[in-house]
């Protein structure tokens, strides 16, 4: 089940006098709605994100859930990190089930649940495994079916895979999306990467910095599973970027130039 | 790793009887170093006997010394010393794990109790846990109880620095995501904290082992009639000089012993992946 998320005149100073990181923020991201927040390094989406998990309290304005206000985590709203941040004195098993372990859900029920996850996943066979010895793709998985385990309505993605290497993002990308969407999941996903962007989401909010806003959004209406290759993929692709170079030019700040031509060179590429 | 192996893979064939000394080769140089000690006190015992004023000590030699330990060992008045030292230590830690371990998770968790307890925690560190004896003989009515009680004060520290500086150390990301899954506080002490602190913790009790035994020998020379500490007051007062090597001999052996033991426990608990 999906839950809508809505920004209410969220503004955000980690402490009273100091710069504002988030300004004005308001916005709707409907039930099962997969979005994509895409800015530059700090203009606040991690910020943002800790706030929908309810890991951090805005200064002004809230997140609601459903239309509850969001005061606390809550293992229905789930964040993953870049970093995968598992336990390494507990075996795969015993990671993917610790939300369960918490909420006192009985061993028999555990065990099943976990089985099915480590096998949508593709971990089935390393159930018993020490987690260090995985790869960090691998890791991500079992982050991704801990976070899965609960049942959450919402996932929430702060760059995830970004410490990935290519195929093994690629796949990662697919993989969740196709989950949320199948489970009906609202998705938030964050990332600096434009390709990310534009083959996760229904919907790309654009984040400016120094205060950070939501300064613009672009549907993204491709059916799925996307292709990276397709000529409307490219076309939402280049237009993303014309519209982030925008919203980026409404910032003071003298890198575009720079950015740009390495974007267009990975497009040729 | 590479540069320790090659001059052993170099120097292998060269070794005549490959079967034993390959097998040996781990203890070889650790028998050697006990040979040198037995050496030197067999050096210094010989010198002790040759000077006219240190004679009647010649007893401290390792000959006569095995000889006594050899008789004590049949004998149940040091199995009951041992069983003493042994039980007061164990009283200590158990004090020392109980109050060190919480106060220890407190201060590393809570930065306003780390500001809090910084100076005082430092302080009462550094004064040695024998001072309190006057205070420790006036509180408790009974002297066992004064002696555990300081080896509770030797033993605190290392414990609740250790456990401090673990938590300390903790991964953020393991909390965020614990409190994301829905843990309460006590499932993420259970759960999250101290097995992430497990290691650091033994490591604390291990220092904390060596320093309470090395303070339960002179706690024990007052006001007791029992455990090693008086049996070697017992040994000087009866001028029997090989008994008090002997219980020398024990004291370390035992000492030896205790810290092999939290070794072999923090290696039990270890989670870390090796290599
Ligand atoms: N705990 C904190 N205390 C004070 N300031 C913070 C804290 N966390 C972040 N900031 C500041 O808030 C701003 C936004 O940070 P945030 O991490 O949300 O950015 P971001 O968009 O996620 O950046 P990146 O893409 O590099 O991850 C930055 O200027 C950062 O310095
Ligand atoms: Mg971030």
């Amino acid at each position: 089940m999906g839950a809508s998320i809505s920004l209410d005149g969220i503004s955000h100073r980690y402490k009273p006098g100091a710069s504002t990181v988030l300004e004005g923020i308001e916005n709707q991201i409907g039930s099962g709605e997969c979005a994509v927040l895409i800015g530059r390094s700090g203009c606040g989406k991690s910020t943002l994100l800790h706030m929908m998990a309810g890991l951090l309290l805005p200064s002004e304005g809230c997140v609601r859930i459903n239309g509850r206000q969001v005061v606390r985590p809550s293992a229905k709203w789930n964040m993953m990190f870049q970093k995968p941040s598992l336990y390494p004195w507990m075996n795969v098993r015993q990671n993917v089930g610790l939300g369960l372990e918490f909420a006192g859900t009985g061993k028999a029920e555990v065990r099943d649940k976990v089985d099915q996850l480590l096998d949508l996943v593709g971990l089935a066979d390393s159930s018993t495994v020490n987690v260090q010895s995985l790869s960090g793709g691998q890791q991500q998985r079992v982050a991704l079916a801990r976070s899965l385990a609960t049942h959450p309505d919402v996932l929430l993605l702060d760059e995830p895979f970004s410490a990935l290497d290519a195929f093994t993002r690629a796949s990662l990308q697919q993989e969740v999306t196709a989950i949320c969407r199948a489970r009906g999941i609202t998705l938030v996903t964050v990332t600096h990467d434009i390709d990310e962007a534009i083959l996760m989401a229904d919907r790309v909010l654009i984040m400016t910095r120094n205060p950070g806003r939501i300064e613009n959004e672009m549907a993204v209406p491709l059916p799925w599973p996307r292709d990276t290759a397709s000529s409307s993929f490219q076309g939402h692709r280049r237009a993303l970027m014309d519209q982030f170079e925008q919203s980026d030019g409404v910032t003071p700040l003298p890198e575009p130039e720079s950015d740009r031509v390495r974007f267009r060179r990975v497009s040729n590429g | 790793m590479k540069a320790a192996t090659s001059p052993a893979a170099i120097a292998a064939p060269r070794q005549s009887g490959p079967g034993l000394l390959n097998r040996l080769q781990p203890v070889t140089y650790p028998l050697a170093g006990i040979a040198v000690m037995l050496f030197v006190w067999w050096l210094g015992g010989e010198y002790i006997a040759s000077n006219p004023d240190t004679m009647i000590f010649a007893s401290f030699a390792p000959g006569p010394t095995f000889v006594a330990l050899w008789n004590m060992l049949g004998q149940a008045s040091l199995w009951d010393a041992i069983g003493a030292s042994l039980y007061r230590i164990g009283a200590g830690l158990f004090w020392g794990c109980l109050l060190g371990v919480p106060l220890g998770i407190l201060v590393g968790y809570f930065t306003t109790a780390r500001q809090m307890a910084n100076v005082p925690f430092q302080f009462l560190r550094m004064v040695s846990p024998l001072a309190w004896m006057p205070l420790a003989v006036m509180i408790f009515d009974s002297w066992n109880g004064a002696i555990v009680f300081l080896i509770l004060m030797a033993s605190l520290w290392p414990i609740l620095f250790s456990t401090a500086h673990g938590v300390k150390r903790i991964d953020p990301g393991w909390f965020k995501v614990a409190r994301n899954l829905g843990a309460s506080g006590p499932q993420m002490l259970r759960r999250i904290i101290l097995p992430a602190v497990m290691m650091d913790m033994m490591a604390g009790i291990r220092l904390a082992v060596g320093v309470a035994w090395v303070v339960l020998v002179p706690a024990e020379y007052l006001g007791v009639t029992s455990g090693l500490g008086y049996a070697i007051n017992d040994a000087r007062d009866t001028l029997d000089y090989s008994a008090l090597a002997a219980v020398v001999l024990v004291i370390g052996v035992i000492g030896y012993a205790l810290d092999g033991l939290c070794g072999m426990l923090m290696r039990r608990f270890n989670w870390q992946l090796e290599g």
